[in-house]
């Protein structure tokens, strides 16, 4: 169980550096703080979910625990351009 | 123009929101009875787990209240006098208003049983009652936990987590029928048994039994005895319309409010979980105990207590969550055939999941990965996706947005069909077009 969490996170790293930034789906989000008390940055990716904005925080590391630790399948990385767009 | 919010939930922050955006300089007075004020009541469960802190379930700190410059009142509204637009309040008496927004929400329903006043019967319905919880689960070593739907499931483990040893008692003879299917629940109960979590189904409580005020145990109407110092209730879940009946409004389940969130008294709007809003879709009241519904509806009635005419459009229904540890999501039409007698409406309900789809079913589960759809005659009415969550946002765009999917139909239809395979490939195709 653990392990398999491991591997899931450094694969969830690996992603984000190959794709980029953090992106919400607000209407799954029940604004619990999960992801803002697991950030090792002290980002508040709560607000960012409940203004449905992607996480463009200059500090933001992409290490993903925050996506990882959603309980509800809010967060996603998605890449630069496609946010863009 | 002075505005008045009844409640300190998800419905009327987002109100207060809305209100702020159109009108800079009117007076926001939100009043709430709970002392805490506005916290993340879905996050309960997960306080209750000890994944959060209690200090993380507030969203908002006190500085983003002053940037909406809404005044909050801790204290009870008691009364509406509708004629003279005002309401009582316990307190501080008479307070007049322009607009009265009713956002006061959903209580957990007491059962009738002999013993349901003792001490250790707990709800998991607001933080004082989860603070008392938790402070009774520190000394208690067993637990009952009894009813239907996410709630009763998060109390159970919730309390398994404290290091409790808990019995799950059904009155049916499997988890949550009315929304899952049998695979579904079934996946879910192995997952809860391999917790530890020991289920009984089949199993009603005939009378809590209690010593000295407090609980020591259940007995069973098939006359079992269980003893533990706990019992988690979660049979369901009542809109609090009294205030609104009281004064005259327009009630049936819920409180009856048209497009615009507007009930039958003009100047009084509802919202969120204790509002039944009308559906030009459905052409019905429906009330659903969602927090983005509640969010969304609260924004409506913002907007439109604000001079606005912007009709609230309600989505299909979606609820994310976690059952025995794995990520689930529900949307649109996924009911099941046969009644549950374990749950009427639940916390993180909607009644749309329980009405019948006229469908056909399709499903594929790779261990814990599992999706179901619901098909219909050329759209996808309703799917569950439990485990890999990559697939659950492109089906509630196709789901919610009533895309044709005449073209992938007979394939997903198909026996021991790769329906991840052929939904991501469609959605590869469609989401552009969407603009997804
Ligand atoms: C344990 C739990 C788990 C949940 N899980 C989910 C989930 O997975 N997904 C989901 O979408 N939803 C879930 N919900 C439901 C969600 O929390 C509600 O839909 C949402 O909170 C509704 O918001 P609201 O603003 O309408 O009401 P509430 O948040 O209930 O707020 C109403 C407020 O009004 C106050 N009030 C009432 N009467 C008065 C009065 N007379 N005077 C002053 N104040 C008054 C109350 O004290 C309360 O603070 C869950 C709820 C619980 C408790
Ligand atoms: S953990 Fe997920 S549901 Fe909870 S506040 Fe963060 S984004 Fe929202
Ligand atoms: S990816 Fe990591 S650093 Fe960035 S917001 Fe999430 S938890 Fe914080």
């Amino acid at each position: 169980m653990k392990l398999w969490k491991t591997l899931q996170a450094l694969l969830l790293q690996q992603k984000a550096r190959m794709e980029g930034v953090v992106v919400p789906d607000n209407m799954r989000c029940v604004q619990c703080g999960i992801c803002s008390y697991n950030c090792p940055i002290g980002i508040d990716v709560r607000r960012y979910a409940w203004e449905g904005r992607p996480i463009r925080d200059q500090y933001c590391v992409t290490c993903g625990e925050c996506v990882a630790r959603c309980p509800r399948g809010v967060l996603h990385f998605e890449t630069l351009t496609s946010t863009l767009r | 123009m002075q505005y008045v919010l009844v409640g300190t939930g998800v419905a009327a922050v987002a109100a207060a929101e809305a209100i702020r955006r159109m009108d800079p300089k009117g007076r926001i007075l939100m009043v709430g009875m709970e002392k805490d004020g506005y916290y993340s009541r879905p996050g309960l469960a997960y306080y209750l787990t000890g994944e959060i802190p209690e200090r993380m379930l507030y969203p908002f700190r006190p500085e983003d209240f002053r940037r909406l410059d809404i005044t909050l009142i801790h204290d009870r509204v008691e009364g509406i006098d509708p004629a003279a637009r005002r309401v009582r309040l316990a307190r501080r008496g008479w307070v007049p208003y322009d607009r009265l927004l009713l956002a006061t929400g959903a209580r957990a329903a007491r059962p009738d049983l002999p013993g349901i006043d003792l001490e250790g019967v707990v709800y998991l319905d607001n933080l004082e009652h989860t603070r008392h919880l938790l402070r009774l689960a520190r000394r208690a070593k067993e637990a009952v936990v009894v009813g239907g739907g996410i709630t009763a499931l998060e109390l159970a483990e919730g309390l398994h987590a404290r290091g409790l040893k808990v019995h799950y008692l059904m009155r049916g003879d499997r988890y949550w029928r009315r929304v899952l299917d049998e695979v579904e629940s079934r996946v879910v109960e192995a997952r809860l048994e391999e917790m530890g979590i020991r289920l009984h189904h089949h199993t009603e409580i005939a009378e809590i039994l209690g010593k000295k005020g407090k609980v020591v145990g259940v007995r069973t109407k098939d006359g079992r005895v269980l003893r533990c110092q706990m019992v988690g209730v979660a049979v369901g879940i009542r809109p609090r319309i009294e205030l609104a009946q009281e004064a005259g409004l327009e009630t049936d389940r819920g409180i009856l409010v048209n497009e615009y969130m507007e009930t039958s008294t003009p100047g009084i709007y509802a919202a969120g979980d204790v509002a039944q809003v009308w559906d030009p879709k459905a052409g019905k009241h429906v009330l659903d105990s969602l927090w983005p519904m509640a969010r969304r509806q609260g924004e409506a009635a913002g907007y439109n207590m604000a001079g606005q005419r912007r009709p609230y459009q309600r989505t299909t229904p979606l609820n994310v969550t976690r059952l025995a540890h794995i990520t689930t999501a529900i949307m649109g039409l996924v009911g099941q055939r046969a009644a549950d007698p374990d749950a009427g409406m639940v916390r993180g309900d909607s009644e749309v999941w329980r009405e019948l789809p006229d469908a056909i079913l399709a499903q594929k589960s790779e261990e814990v990965n599992y999706i179901r759809l619901m098909v219909g005659e050329r759209t996808i009415l309703g799917a569950v996706v439990m485990g890999d969550q990559s697939l659950s946002r492109p089906l509630y765009t196709l789901i919610d947005r009533q895309v044709d999917i005449t073209p992938i139909k007979a394939r997903l239809l198909a026996p021991d069909a790769p329906l991840g395979e052929i939904l991501a490939d469609f959605w590869a195709q469609v989401s552009r077009e969407l603009g997804e």
